[in-house]
């Protein structure tokens, strides 16, 4: 398995990493059993994205994409950001090892989390509506790695 | 990039002594002749085999006749449990192993659960460790074989073969061990151990990859596994692969010869590796025992990190080592070796195994003990988990 050149230098220079003391909006997404939680923070401002740190405890791809999501979120507005795919992620990094593609989920659903964290704070939506953060990963990744083995 | 170059893997694979290779050689080119034949050259290599066969068994404390030569050490495992399932079917169906096997005889228990047989898995200690009265307590009339490992690969953990050897004996039930961890770093006899089966591979202990041998006590029935020509009295088809097989005897002849020494000199590093790491690293588990351990295996949990991160981060240093987290496995879930000692999910991502070897030095340890706490802290600083830990 290898990592492109981008992805390395994600993973050795994570851009922002670390917290937002006055965060606008924080999300954590995935669960330390399937070996990878991120947590990103958001700043925001009239609905555009003013800055983004993160904190991951993950593999070298879940580190590398974590550090590309922030910096794609950053001076996009809220929608904008909300379309951020993981797919885009990956791209931005030149790609990942098909076994690492659902490392970059874990980015996109962070991104969502920490935005309907902050549209819950501001009373946008209900306290337990419209949470995109799908919290069947890791199932969701079974189903998928079985499809492939067969 | 890093200009160290220090490898720590030797539980993966070892590199072929100078030696060993020296001896390998002429069996490529001049001495090609194929050891089934009449003719001289052929004469040769089938006398090489012998010769081999004839070293093997003397440092295992075995006969020639019960040495069969294999293409790896998957194939002996594959072989000797399949082959004794099969050629006892009629006695009963029933297997005996633990959960924290090699893969090669995990799967290929599993292989025979569907094909009618039944396994029981014993368990393990917080350690890794089966006990005799546990797989006595295990046995039923129908039990056909005991597979048990005589060194854990992840963990270093030793079995107490010789107590369940003996147990096995006394009940009359095959007795097999994968000794491919052990062979080389500990002194087996399998008539002392009681062993009536042992699988070996010859590139853990310097000799080349893709070759290995099965030990068949004289009278154990055993289905052949490979079907095709006469080669190993029948029961291994296919012809030789003389350089691997004269390399395998080389490299344990060397290694039986230099085994106090090495022993020590591997304990000694792996003693002083743990110390400091304990020493130096908060939040740490060793994994495995203490003292049953195999002397080169180090293997702790970092807590708050993952395992793929810390290697990748190890490399970029020179450091060559490996982990039972799932990330580097590209299946979802770590170690079942690391699972089946109780580390949860999480600690099992963050392990770390190192594996010292015959080229590794103190300097090679001074080395790792000024990269390893600055990238472990590092990696800390950057995870979530961590951070929940500090603000408490
Ligand atoms: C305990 C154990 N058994 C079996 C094997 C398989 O040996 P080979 O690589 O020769 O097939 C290994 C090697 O990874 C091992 O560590
Ligand atoms: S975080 Fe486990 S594979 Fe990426």
């Amino acid at each position: 398995m290898m990592y492109s050149e981008k992805v390395m230098d994600h993973f050795m220079n994570p851009r922002n990493v670390g917290e937002i003391a006055d965060a606008d909006g924080v999300g954590q997404v995935g669960n330390p059993k399937c070996g990878d939680i991120m947590k990103m923070y958001l700043k925001i401002e009239n609905d555009v994205i003013t800055d983004a740190k993160f904190k991951t405890f993950g593999c070298g791809a879940a580190v590398a994409t974590s550090s590309m999501a922030t910096e794609l979120v950053k001076g996009k507005t809220i929608d904008e950001a909300l379309k951020i795919t993981n797919q885009a992620v990956a791209e931005a990094l030149d790609g990942l090892p098909p076994v690492k593609m659902h490392c970059s989920n874990l980015a996109e659903e962070a991104i969502k989390a920490a935005i309907n964290d902050y549209k819950r704070r501001k009373g946008l939506i209900g306290d337990n509506g419209d949470c995109d953060a799908c919290c069947m990963r890791c199932e969701d990744i079974h189903h998928h790695m079985n499809d492939e083995d067969e | 990039m890093s200009t160290r170059n220090i490898y720590l893997d030797h539980a993966a694979t070892t590199p072929v002594k100078p030696e060993v290779l020296e001896a390998m050689l002429p069996w490529f080119t001049e001495n090609y002749g194929n050891p089934s034949t009449v003719y001289s050259i052929g004469r040769t290599s089938k006398k090489a085999i012998e010769e081999a066969r004839e070293t093997v068994a003397r440092i295992i404390g075995a006969e020639p006749r019960e040495i069969f030569f294999t293409g790896s050490g998957t194939e002996a495992d594959n072989w000797a449990i399949k082959g004794a399932a099969y050629a006892n079917m009629k006695k009963g169906k029933h297997i005996i192993t633990t959960s924290i096997e090699h893969h090669a005889v995990l799967h290929t228990c599993q292989y025979l659960e569907s094909e009618g047989f039944e396994v029981t898995y014993l368990p393990v200690d917080e350690y890794g460790l089966v006990t005799p009265e546990q797989v006595e307590a295990a046995i039923r009339p129908d039990t056909i074989l005991i597979s048990i490992m005589f060194a854990n690969n992840e963990i270093g953990t030793i079995q107490p073969i010789a107590e369940i050897g003996k147990i096995a004996r006394e009940k009359g039930i095959c007795f097999h061990t994968d000794a491919v961890q052990a062979m080389g770093n500990i002194r087996i006899n399998v008539s002392e151990l009681n062993v009536d089966m042992l699988s070996m591979s010859a590139h853990k202990f310097y000799g080349p990859k893709g070759v290995g041998a099965l030990y068949i006590r004289k009278g154990v029935k055993l289905t052949s596994f490979m079907h095709g020509g006469a080669q190993e009295r029948g029961r291994r088809a296919s012809t030789e692969n003389v350089p691997g097989i004269v390399g395998l005897a080389k490299a344990l002849e060397l290694a039986d010869k230099n085994m106090d020494e090495y022993n020590k000199k591997l304990t000694a590093l792996r003693d002083r590796t743990i110390a400091e790491i304990e020493k130096k690293i908060p939040f740490v588990r060793l994994n495995g025992h203490r003292e049953k351990r195999l002397p080169g295996n180090v293997n702790f949990s970092f807590e708050f990190i993952e395992g793929e991160s810390l290697l990748l981060m190890l490399d970029l240093k020179g450091i060559a080592a490996s982990s039972g987290s799932a990330c580097t496995s590209g299946s979802l879930d770590p170690s079942h070796v690391l699972l089946a000692i109780g580390l949860p999910h999480e600690k099992a991502h963050g392990s770390l195994r190192l594996t010292f070897g015959e080229e590794n030095t103190d300097e090679d340890v001074d080395y790792l003990m000024e990269v390893l706490p600055e990238i472990v802290q590092r990696l800390r600083e950057m995870s979530p988990l961590y951070e929940e830990v500090r603000n408490r």
